[in-house]
């Protein structure tokens, strides 16, 4: 069979069919959210389903923010994330320059002690970090996550993998042009680790836009409570009003949504250059 | 010293203004090296220290205290590891844990890899396909999980409303999250829907770094496409299977979100898992000696695996 001057075989054919059933099957529940939204709540479970709706209730979109303090709630996500994405960054890419291209006692002890915490589950020590943080007063303050989240094993990591792989020659032409170790880090490693720091930035951001059990645990007022939360106070108040729940599901995710179209090119890259693959 | 002192003259004032690090000894310029070193590393490990490293030791010791948070704390022994075993809560969640790890990961870990092969070639639109596949990824856990819970609603959903439509009993109907033989399968099919995506990035990745040239030798040979999968593919991701199968298992062992959102660890204790009952232990009951006894269970759970996993590379290196 020929299509626009191609050959086509039964394989490729296959193939398509595989690949666009599976894509269906995982943005089903996204087309679904996103109609669903749009409806009245009576009607969001009317089956065959309705995938555009006649009458489209936009007044949803209007409404979600004013039963529940949804700008507020977003506000304070984005201070979190933004917080937190930009110290990760900047802490990770500065001590993972010294795991990497520095020598110095006891090295070698410290990294291990890093990669120990990786695999260890938060879970295991959410309790103690939880009664530390009580202990320094940072209890339903953003602060607490602020702390809790900006200074990870993995993120040193993961740009410490991804500098092992540049040349050390590199740093040591720096050093003979009279560039002192700070000038290294800023004018050499930083620019060449894009893909490594769009990675942890897409990490980073992903992980503290969507968590859920940290906000949940530290964060009692209301007016200091997270997307996440608020969208679960939502649903547990409003538990029928399907439409609306619907409509702030899909506001939760656009941030997350636009920052990793933007980066995600890097994405595969940054993985499979720090060969860190987690 | 000797020589970098003779260039500063009587007064104390250096003669020539001679760049710093050639006055400074072979000890010195390693101290020296050495404090701008930890000067790199200081801003993010005092926050590690303090953050994760300190509450990490204090798990440890909790384990072996009985303490409500507010009142003292008293030395409880092995108390605490004692009542695991009578706890019926516990064993549940332990043996759920268990099932949905070997339920999800060998799923998850072929879905990725067949995933990752398909997408691994030149068709039309790739990147869109590779950038759906991953979505639900990265996609918040609270609002996948609402619309999950309503798309499996066994009542109204569509799931069963196709299944109706295709002729099966609604006296047959599965009851999904509400039902004790059916929630733990949901929430494994949720998570499955959910990371799918994560691991196939990973194997593309894996994919990426094998040498062409392995298949135009394979072709040489008149492999077929099967062949070159089982004989090329598969051997050279051996290290990607392999990491992908232990951060899925370490992964599987701390779920918890996604039960919280679906299920709530019911119906009953049918999918009351590990993290799920430390959370239980500590932030409901507030005994939080025991519930970092269970999160030693757990910590040696992924320890194990963490082992084992260093143990298997070194050997794939030797």
């Amino acid at each position: 069979m020929r299509i626009a001057g191609r050959k086509v075989t039964i394989r490729t054919i296959a193939i398509y069919v595989i690949v666009i059933a599976v894509t269906l099957i995982m943005l089903m529940p996204f087309a679904w959210m996103l109609s669903a939204s749009l409806k009245l709540s009576r009607d969001v479970f009317a089956f065959p389903i309705e995938w555009i709706p006649s009458e489209p209730q936009w007044q949803n979109y209007v409404d979600i923010w004013t039963k529940i303090p949804l700008a507020l709630f977003i506000y304070n996500t984005s201070k979190l994330t933004i917080i937190v994405t930009l110290l990760q960054l900047l802490t990770s890419s500065f001590a993972a320059y010294a795991f990497a291209k520095l020598n110095f006692p006891y090295k070698n002890t410290l990294f291990l002690g890093y990669i120990a915490t990786i695999a260890m589950p938060w879970q295991v020590y959410m309790v103690p970090q939880f009664l530390l943080m009580r202990e320094f007063g940072l209890n339903n303050t953003h602060l607490a996550l602020i702390c809790l989240q900006a200074f990870t094993a993995f993120g040193v990591f993961l740009m410490r993998q991804f500098y092992m792989s540049i040349p050390t020659e590199l740093c040591e032409a720096a050093r003979i042009d009279g560039m002192n170790e700070y000038q290294i880090w800023a004018r050499i490693m930083l620019p060449l680790s894009k893909p490594a720091l769009s990675t942890l930035t897409i990490f980073t951001f992903v992980t503290t836009w969507n968590d859920f059990l940290g906000p949940m645990i530290y964060l009692t007022k209301t007016e200091l409570k997270t997307v996440q939360i608020g969208l679960r106070m939502f649903i547990s108040q409003y538990s029928a009003e399907y439409g609306l729940i619907m409509a702030a599901s899909v506001v939760a995710l656009i941030p997350v949504l636009v920052v990793f179209l933007v980066l995600q090119r890097f994405f595969v890259e940054g993985i499979a250059s720090t060969g860190l693959k987690g | 010293m000797s020589i970098s002192n003779s260039v500063i003259a009587r007064d104390g004032a250096p003669a020539v203004p001679r760049r710093k690090v050639a006055v400074l000894s072979k000890r010195q310029r390693k101290i020296r090296n050495a404090l701008v070193a930890y000067s790199f590393i200081a801003p993010n490990f005092l926050g590690f220290a303090v953050f994760t490293l300190g509450p990490i030791l204090f798990a440890f010791a909790l384990a072996f205290m009985h303490w409500d948070g507010s009142n003292a704390i008293t030395f409880a022994g092995l108390d605490n590891f004692w009542r695991l075993f009578e706890d019926k809560a516990f064993i549940a969640a332990f043996w759920n844990t268990i099932i949905y790890t070997v339920a999800s990961v060998p799923a998850t870990l072929l879905c990725a890899l067949g995933l990752a092969v398909l997408l691994n070639q030149k068709i039309a639109g790739r990147n869109f396909f590779r950038t759906a596949m991953f979505f639900p990824y990265v996609a918040s856990l609270v609002a996948v999980a609402v619309v999950w819970n309503m798309i499996f609603n066994p009542e109204m959903g569509p799931v069963n409303m196709i299944l109706y439509t295709l002729g099966l009993d609604p006296k047959n109907m599965p009851g999904w999250a509400a039902d004790r033989h059916w929630a733990m399968v949901t929430v494994i099919l949720f998570g499955i829907w959910k990371n799918m995506g994560y691991y196939m990035v990973i194997y593309l990745a894996g994919l990426q770094g094998i040498n062409a040239e392995l298949y135009e030798a394979a072709d040489l040979d008149g492999a077929n496409s099967w062949q070159k999968f089982i004989h090329v593919t598969v051997p050279q991701l051996g290290p990607t299977t392999f990491f992908v199968t232990v951060m899925l298992t370490i992964q599987s062992f701390k779920v918890f979100d996604q039960i919280y959102m679906i299920t709530q660890g019911g119906p009953g204790t049918s999918t009351l898992v590990l993290v799920y009952h430390i959370y239980n232990e500590a932030f409901i009951s507030w005994d939080l000696g025991y519930s970092s006894m269970i999160s030693l269970v757990l910590f040696f759970l992924v320890l194990a695996v963490t082992v084992f996993q260093f143990r298997r590379q070194r050997e794939d290196e030797a």
